[in-house]
């Protein structure tokens, strides 16, 4: 199967027009010695009905996505309400590019517009971007542009940010003269406020710390932000589990400086990590240094209100290396879907929302807690994640469970080597109670 | 004609969209209690379905794309999107799987990851490759990063990037973040890279030159293979910005010609849908030298099945999360899996016979400041319009009056006023008349009828909007009635 719309017949004319007939001749200018002489080793083609058969079978050996899982650690399982799939389907979403030409796309820049605006409302920051690629690289834009803001060259990094998102800020700032230091995880499970206090310096650009943490720990946004403030250092808040703000305070009314994180959870399904969603925001004063595509509202010659991509001399294709970022294809789709999302859960239903994933997570953590030898790691408040300590390696655990069907938490001492039999496990509005009650059962079983 | 207006404008307290079913589990007391929490999120919407439906069918009906007609945006490959490939990638099995879940429950998605990965190595000619990269940028970066990481490791990471005037503003900016300063090489006369400026340039303190080929003046640089050895004969790397890969499947790979590390769009050659800006794709490959470097993880097949590698002590480490735009991966695959290696290599030979019509059935009517031979697209300018007071602009709106959407506008930048148009291999005789039509006529109406382009987009949704002002004035979200 081939997608050429020309005919032989037209082929012919198109040659002839050119003055040449065959379309070798087109390829004349390269030399011989670089030429393909061979045909490429790839699978012959396959029609339509073997492809879709074909891949059936291939996503029939992810068992992972029918069986009940506890899995969050950055990507999240919420319901994704029937009108976000169809609407974000349609071609004129899916197909177009970049909104370089505004006359002609007046529909991805108005639903961007919206995007910022409900970015903004959650965040409480006064601008936010087009979107980034995904929360880990969102996260290294921010600690790069709070160098940019301030000129300092130390970051400080809660170890209680997503381990991911920690490895892409370090891989983003390796060669640009900005240096790392963490601030480790207190009993509560959020960050060791005295180490912070210590560590805060006249150097320091920014401390970034994720709330809720990766541990599912709500951070004190406030304390922290007082205290990075006193050295004039930016606070940058990371969000990786983007339904909490649901419930939340908005990071930006504790306090934050930068908004930054991942928005996964806004109408797009885990999808094996990506694509997922990257925002950021920021206070109006920072805008100049925001990166990323920016939507902004003008009027046309005759009056009427439109939207176009603005700012735009921030950017790469016009300031070259000077640019804020070179980013410049972000997620836009992904952003479509979560603005489709977020007007349909609108005010109540999001709250609604947050509010199942807390009670139903604390549910979960105190059928689980009143388990023999297991025990709550933190006794810090959190949101729809805990981190559970086992009597005996979770490995195993996790085995027993994967045999009766279920995927068990996140076994945390790959990320983190003093947290050896613990698991972090994520309950959302998904998860009924039946099946809660299933994993508490089997968790029983399974230490006996 | 209706003017949509923003949800916020017709939201209303209590509407909704949306209800849950009724909290199954016994709520615990206090536990909301010390959390600092939110009343109500101010000024977020409150609106029917019905009317979400509306506004969004409404917004979807203002915007051009493929599906509606041509598109002929230079250097962004703006080819049809195969629907069988989003059935492909909305399958459940794919999309329901956590990327943390235990590898012998997601070996299809593993599979996938390695499969892609292989076959760009053939395509390429490459030895490995990553899917982690998210879009062109940042596999740009994340290639720069493994030339640097292979540079240190061998005592010296050089200080300058070369990278020719013709270059997408990208590369230099990618080559910054890298820690690089960046040496801009001439252009000849002949629109490709100037082998005197280069050998003059290259320099022991030049870490890797940024060619892009063909290069976007839609000309392939047939010294190559000569300018591999300039660089390489420094210890210099070569990049391959694989942006314009839709000139060179099955025909040639940069691989072969001595390119060291490619980064490849999927969103380009690869069919995946821009989305109106994304999500997109943007793998690196590399050849063995490179290999050691590459993000983690990696994915390896034994005989057990597919597994992930995170033990590789020279590893750059993570640009992202997890492993990338995986279902943009899913769909990439999906259209090699239909076209297979002959119809991967139609795919420039389509590409570059429509863009060469193109050329022909208008080279008359507008200027081509190169004429070398081009490939998948070309550049022309609007030179011979000047001389009415018509610039590119004015050229690109009146064809939205036309029905088809602009050529990319003022790029390279060693074309003044540039035109730069790529059909793509997937557009039938009878779109390409009507594109070259169009020109035509526009060519015409710029000497007779100066004030009709002036004035263009005349029958849009919206007129010609002030950018400027929109700039200046910075109103980047609704405010309320003050933006009303």
């Amino acid at each position: 199967m081939s997608y050429i719309s020309l005919s032989d017949q037209d082929k012919k004319e198109m040659l002839a027009r050119i003055g040449i007939s065959t379309t070798e001749e087109l390829f004349c200018c390269f030399p011989d010695e670089i030429r393909l002489k061979r045909g490429l080793r790839l699978p012959a083609a396959m029609p339509e009905p073997e492809l879709i058969w074909h891949f059936e079978a291939l996503a029939a050996k992810n068992a992972a996505a029918r069986y009940p899982s506890f899995l969050g650690a950055g990507s999240y399982v919420h319901f994704i309400p029937s009108i976000v799939d169809c609407l974000a389907a349609r071609g004129e979403f899916v197909t177009p590019y970049t909104p370089y030409q505004p006359e002609v796309s007046q529909g991805t820049l108005q639903v961007v517009f919206e995007y910022q605006t409900l970015i903004c409302q959650l965040t409480g920051m006064d601008v936010a971007n087009a979107s980034l690629y995904d929360g880990a690289s969102a996260a290294a834009e921010a600690v790069l542009m709070a160098h940019r803001l301030n000129g300092r060259a130390r970051v400080l990094v809660a170890r209680s940010i997503h381990p991911h998102y920690r490895e892409t800020i370090r891989t983003y700032t390796k060669n640009v003269g900005v240096t790392l230091d963490g601030i480790r995880a207190g009993e509560t499970g959020a960050i060791d406020l005295d180490e912070l206090a210590k560590k805060l310096d006249q150097d320091v650009a920014a401390v970034i710390v994720q709330s809720p943490n990766f541990f599912g720990c709500i951070e004190n946004l406030e304390k922290i932000g007082q205290l990075a403030h006193d050295r004039q250092a930016l606070l940058i808040a990371t969000v990786a589990e983007a339904a909490s703000l649901g419930i939340l305070e908005a990071p930006g009314k504790l306090g934050a400086d930068l908004v930054c994180g991942e928005a996964q959870s806004f109408g797009l399904p885990p999808s094996f990590g990506g694509p997922s969603l990257g925002f950021m925001g920021c206070r109006k004063e920072f805008v100049r240094q925001l990166p990323g595509r920016i939507a902004g509202q003008t009027k046309d010659v005759d009056g009427n209100r439109g939207f176009v991509l603005t700012l735009s001399t921030r950017e790469q294709h016009i300031r070259r290396e000077k640019a804020t970022s070179n980013i410049c294809t972000n997620q836009a789709l992904c952003a479509v879907r979560a603005t489709i999302y977020l007007e349909t859960m609108g005010q109540n239903g999001l709250k609604e929302m947050a509010l199942h994933n807390f009670h139903k997570a604390h549910y979960a953590a105190d059928r689980l807690a009143r388990l023999k030898g297991v025990r709550k790691k933190f006794s810090g408040k959190f949101f729809n994640e805990f981190v559970l300590e086992f009597p005996k390696s979770i490995q195993g655990l996790n085995g027993y469970l994967k045999g009766k069907g279920i995927i068990g938490g996140l076994d945390l001492g790959s990320f983190y080597p003093e947290l050896g039999n613990c698991g972090l496990f994520c309950v959302t509005e998904v998860h009924k109670k039946d099946e809660i009650d299933g994993l508490v059962r089997a968790i029983e079983e399974g230490l006996r | 004609m209706i003017r949509e207006p923003l949800i916020f404008e017709i939201s209303a307290k209590g509407k909704r969209a949306f209800a849950l079913p009724k909290l199954d589990v016994p709520l615990e007391k206090d536990a909301l209690e010390g959390i600092p929490l939110r009343k109500e999120i101010a000024d977020f919407p409150q609106v029917s379905e019905v009317e979400i439906v509306r506004h969004f069918t409404r917004l979807s009906q203002v915007n051009y794309c493929v599906d509606i007609g041509f598109y002929p945006l230079g250097s962004c490959t703006m080819k049809y999107n195969p629907k069988v490939n989003e059935r492909a990638a909305s399958l459940p099995g794919f999309i329901f799987s956590h990327p943390l879940a235990p590898e012998d429950l997601v070996q299809g998605n593993l599979e996938i990851l390695k499969r892609i990965a292989d076959s760009l190595s053939e395509i390429a000619g490459m030895d490995a490759f990553t899917i982690q990269p998210s879009a062109g940028a940042q596999g740009e970066l994340t290639g720069m990063m493994l030339i640097r990481a292979c540079l240190e490791d061998r005592g010296n990471p050089r200080k300058i990037v070369l990278i020719p005037d013709s270059a997408h503003g990208t590369n230099p900016s990618s080559a910054h973040l890298c820690g690089y300063r960046v040496q801009e090489i001439k252009s000849n006369r002949a629109g490709t890279v100037d082998l005197d400026d280069l050998s003059r340039n290259m320099t022991e303190d030049v870490a890797a030159l940024m060619l892009t080929n063909p290069n976007t003046l839609g000309i392939f640089e047939w010294d190559i293979k000569k300018i591999a050895e300039i660089v390489h004969a420094k210890g210099g790397f070569l990049y391959m910005d694989g942006a314009n890969m839709n000139a060179l499947t099955g025909i040639c790979r940069p691989g072969d010609a001595g390119v060291d590390v490619i980064h490849i769009n999927l969103h380009k050659t690869f069919s995946t849908p821009h989305g109106g800006g994304g999500p997109g794709s943007g793998p690196v490959g590399v050849k063995n030298v490179l290999e050691p470097y590459l993000p983690v993880p990696i994915i390896k097949q034994s005989g057990s099945g597919y597994t992930l590698d995170f033990d590789r002590p020279k590893t750059i480490g993570r640009v992202r999360s997890f492993y990338g735009n995986y279902l943009v991966a899913v769909r990439a695959l999906a259209y090699m899996l239909t076209l297979g290696p002959e119809g991967i290599k139609e795919i420039a030979e389509i590409a570059v016979l429509n863009a060469n019509y193109i050329r022909k059935s208008l080279d008359k009517d507008y200027d081509l400041k190169y004429d070398s031979p081009t490939l998948h697209e070309c550049v022309f300018s609007d030179k011979l319009q000047k001389a009415f007071g018509i610039s590119n602009l004015d050229i690109a709106k009146r064809l939205i009056d036309y029905g088809v959407h602009p050529p990319t506008m003022s790029f390279p930048l060693i074309v003044p006023g540039a035109l730069m148009i790529e059909p793509t291999e997937t557009e039938s005789k009878r779109d390409l008349d009507l594109f070259i039509e169009a020109m035509k006529k526009i060519a015409g109406e710029a000497r007779d009828s100066a004030e009709l382009l002036k004035s263009a987009p005349h029958h849009s949704y919206v007129r010609r909007l002030d950018e400027t002002s929109a700039a200046r004035n910075p109103v980047l979200k609704w405010e309320g009635s003050k933006t009303s």
